[in-house]
């Protein structure tokens, strides 16, 4: 008899989830088994956004994969582009000039910021913090003013090319810039402001969710996720690459790596990069945006019409691309959501062997089990929020 | 990363421990590799990853690569970063295809690397390549019936006939 009493309270529920919901940020189908409104079990299943982009790299010369690539962490493209480009320069041992080197940081740096802004709108939005949104989103688009500025694009700019950036910035932009990175900090102060005091915000995040730093270095959790948990694990610091060994930042970390930890780092991380914006601008260098190898690099347009050899250059590079020498390399930067790596394979011809990305968010989605189950439902999409996978780049 | 004379120090101590393990060691492009017999690549994670001294403890990447028509044709590498140390090394198992539409089998390490639980399936999914021992070793991305390994070097990249209202005549 009472044996049927405890069946009865523990009666398990299986509920789909997704994969068409709002708060799943994307397409992310969740299985979940309830007891009540607890989480009991849960399973992630991707894949419903897979479209075969490495593959279809295999079938591109090298210049044009860099659009291809853009598209598969939709919302960090600049990281994604600086990934390939930087794998395929070190295939080629092409040094880049110093001043593409700062411009590319601004560039992460304001992507970086795009990146925590549309994070911070959902996932406050997920936790009933409406406005939160509208004014995230508000800066968000003068981020994206300054690339369509710069670049001619606001999403998938195409502007990283192999050697260098495809265009010098315009003139303004730095004076524009400099006023975005100045104001950003008085914005995230006022974010915080919104959000610090408001008892729901805080009791919804407060002490949910949080995995113990080992666990997470087992499962290969990187980015805030790791660093909320008290690990300062990042890569801009610990592999030197552009011009962050030149540039004076901290690296935000948490104490328990709950979901207000989380919270913390994600917006303390956007203080930083307004700080490294600044300073880039600061100590730009003077000097060419691109390197000079034809063998890589486009000509010059100007010199299309009275150089022959400029000329030769440019068709062979637009018709078949150039030829890299056999051999591999990885490289990892770290985006807004962790370490993004590279890999690419090269077999002599005109077009990469192999282009695997090592997605932050395919990785990261693994702690997600850890980080919701015995927790509530709402606690467990408020979870999914803090985790903030992007599914174009978990199911590529 | 370390360096070439350091990648051999740590293959010669590899070489004390568990012998003939590291077939060959590959320092291209200033990055490290040890290439190991896929039957032990195991104990040498386990060594790089226990080892004092060492704590390659961080799988970052695990994926695979097809170097048709290079023989041994797949390879699986292994991404390990020393977080003490701020040095990473690639550990590369060469796998040879079995033929006869069979595939070739590794042993899995997600009891070494739990972030590998994933990214196993992942390899599987798109190579066909087997890990033993792995927990739930199923497609990942693609749907359950999908047949072939896609990313494959002789799998042609092509496009499915897509039918439209009105053109269905056309894909007849």
């Amino acid at each position: 008899m009472t044996e049927q009493v405890v069946e009865r309270d523990r009666e398990i529920m299986t509920v789909n989830v997704g994969p068409h919901h709002p708060a799943t940020h994307g397409v992310l189908r969740l299985v979940v088994d309830l007891e009540g409104e607890r989480v009991r079990e849960l399973r992630p299943v991707i894949g419903y956004v897979h479209t075969g982009i490495e593959k279809s790299c295999e079938d591109k010369s090298y210049w044009k994969v860099i659009p291809f690539v853009e598209r598969m962490d939709y919302v960090s493209y600049f990281f994604q582009m600086e990934a390939y480009c930087g794998a395929v320069e070190r295939l080629i041992d092409l040094e880049i000039p110093p001043r593409a080197k700062y411009l590319r940081t601004i560039f992460l740096e304001l992507n970086r910021i795009h990146s925590h802004l549309v994070w911070l709108g959902t996932t406050a939005l997920d936790l009933g913090a409406i406005s939160m949104l509208w004014y995230c989103f508000r800066e968000r688009d003068k981020i994206l003013d300054l690339f369509e500025m710069a670049t001619g694009q606001r999403m998938h700019t195409r502007y990283f090319q192999v050697g260098g950036v495809i265009e010098d910035i315009p003139l303004g932009f730095e004076a524009k810039c400099r006023r975005f990175a100045e104001e950003m900090p008085i914005r995230v102060g006022q974010y915080e402001a919104l959000l610090d005091r408001n008892e729901v915000f805080l009791q919804r995040t407060k002490g949910v969710g949080a995995v113990s730093r080992e666990r997470l270095l087992e499962l290969g959790v990187s980015g805030p996720l790791l660093r909320a948990a008290g690990e300062p694990w990042d890569l801009r610091k610990a592999f030197d690459y552009l011009a962050y060994p030149e540039v004076d930042f901290k690296i935000p970390v948490g104490t328990v790596g709950d979901n207000y930890d989380r919270y913390r780092v994600r917006v303390a991380e956007m203080v930083e990069s307004s700080r490294i914006v600044s300073q880039c601008l600061d100590a730009l260098p003077d000097g060419p945006f691109i390197a000079d190898d034809r063998k890589y690099v486009l000509p010059p347009r100007s010199e299309l019409s009275t150089s022959m050899e400029s000329l030769i250059h440019h068709f062979k590079l637009v018709t078949e691309g150039y030829r890299v020498d056999p051999g591999e390399v990885y490289y990892s930067i770290e985006s807004p959501r962790g370490e993004l790596g590279c890999f690419v394979l090269a077999d002599g011809s005109a077009k990469p062997a192999r282009v695997h990305f090592r997605d932050p968010s395919f990785v990261n989605l693994q702690a997600f089990r850890d980080m919701a189950v015995d927790t509530y439902v709402a606690d467990m999409i408020a979870s999914l929020g803090m985790l903030d996978p992007i599914l174009g780049g978990v199911d590529r | 990363m370390p360096d070439a004379p350091g990648l051999e120090l740590i293959r010669g101590e590899i070489e004390r421990d568990c012998p003939s393990a590291v077939l060959a060691t590959s320092f291209d492009r200033s990055q490290a590799a040890l290439i190991v017999d896929p039957e032990k690549v195991l104990d040498v994670l386990r060594w790089l990853k226990e080892q004092p001294g060492q704590r390659y403890d961080f799988l970052s990447s695990l994926h695979a690569a097809d170097y048709l028509p290079a023989e041994p044709r797949f390879a699986v590498h292994y991404e390990l970063i020393n977080r003490d140390r701020v040095e990473r090394v690639r550990v590369k198992a060469m796998l040879a295809d079995p033929g006869n539409e069979e595939l070739p089998e590794i042993d899995s390490c997600v009891d070494l690397f739990p972030t590998a639980e994933a990214q196993e399936r992942e390899v599987f999914d798109f190579f066909g390549i087997v890990f033993r021992g792995h927990p739930n070793l199923t497609r990942i991305l693609l749907p359950d019936d999908y047949v072939g390994w896609p990313q494959r070097r002789d799998f042609p990249v092509g496009g499915e006939p897509v039918t439209f209202t009105y053109s269905e005549r056309r894909y007849d």
